[in-house]
């Protein structure tokens, strides 16, 4: 259902800051309109955004309704072993997605 | 008075006139709403936000208010020692002026973050950088919104 995408090189020299960006795909209904009929359309947002490095988190970040449709990230992290990037959403609704990347560092 | 001096006062008058109108427009654009002033209190706590070491990169005129890119970039080593906590975004006219925070740490590498915002209105914008000695920094952005967000369908 959610379509993320991410971007991460696929290798890097150790110590190396390495970009990565994230985007995907979600309307972030922000709880502030109305429908044709005048009633509120109910908020449904992602509420966290979590990246983290073999299991450690390197990046996080904590959404309100102001961030615009399809949530787009670049951020940037220290290549430091080989391994894998992580990538959650969570918002509401229930909502939650996951995307993952491995990385080779030499 | 002859019709020389009479000019050359009007042109005066007029001259300080548009002086004290100039300070008059400039002075809003710093006054930030309540409301935001409280979400960024609720941050930041009792310590004290300086201007500076923090680069808040908008475009000044967006035709969009549903999406506008905005680039955050606080100076910092980011070294263990001395590292960027998080980065918050706040605006005076959007309907609730949390827009975003970015927590990091001595593993980003480079305090440098990049999203997409939604804005209701003209309005000026705040970034703030929390260090990791407990200082706060600031930088403001004033962008002018064409279409705004919220109103329209997306």
């Amino acid at each position: 259902m959610a379509n993320a995408l991410v971007n991460v090189p696929a290798r890097a020299r150790r110590g190396e800051v390495i970009e990565i960006k994230t985007l995907i795909s979600h309307p972030m209904e922000t709880g502030y309109r109305r429908s044709q009929l005048g009633t509120p359309i109910p908020r449904d947002i992602i509420r966290l955004f979590v990246c983290t490095y073999n299991g450690t988190e390197v990046f996080r970040a904590e959404l309100h309704p102001a961030i615009a449709a399809n949530p787009f990230f670049v951020f940037s992290t220290v290549a430091t072993e080989s391994g894998t990037l992580a990538f959650q959403w969570t918002g509401d609704n229930g909502f939650s997605a996951t995307e993952s990347a491995t990385i080779t560092v030499d | 008075m002859d019709r020389e001096t009479s000019r050359r006062k009007f042109l005066q008058t007029a001259a300080a006139g548009l002086g004290l109108g100039a300070v008059i427009t400039v002075a809003p654009a710093h006054a930030t709403p309540a409301a935001m002033e409280d979400a960024i209190r609720r941050v930041v706590g009792s310590a004290r936000v300086s201007k500076g070491r923090v680069k808040l990169e908008l475009p000044p005129l967006s035709e969009n208010g549903n999406t506008v890119p905005l680039t955050v970039s606080v100076e910092s080593p980011m070294t263990p020692a001395d590292h960027v906590r998080a980065i918050h975004v706040f605006t005076e006219l959007n309907p609730q002026p949390d827009v975003v925070s970015f927590r990091l740490g001595p593993r980003a590498g480079l305090a440098r973050v990049a999203t997409r915002i939604r804005l209701a209105n003209t309005q000026t914008v705040t970034a703030i950088g929390e260090l990791s000695d407990g200082s706060f920094w600031s930088a403001t952005a004033a962008v002018v919104v064409t279409l705004a967000a919220c109103l329209e369908d997306a």
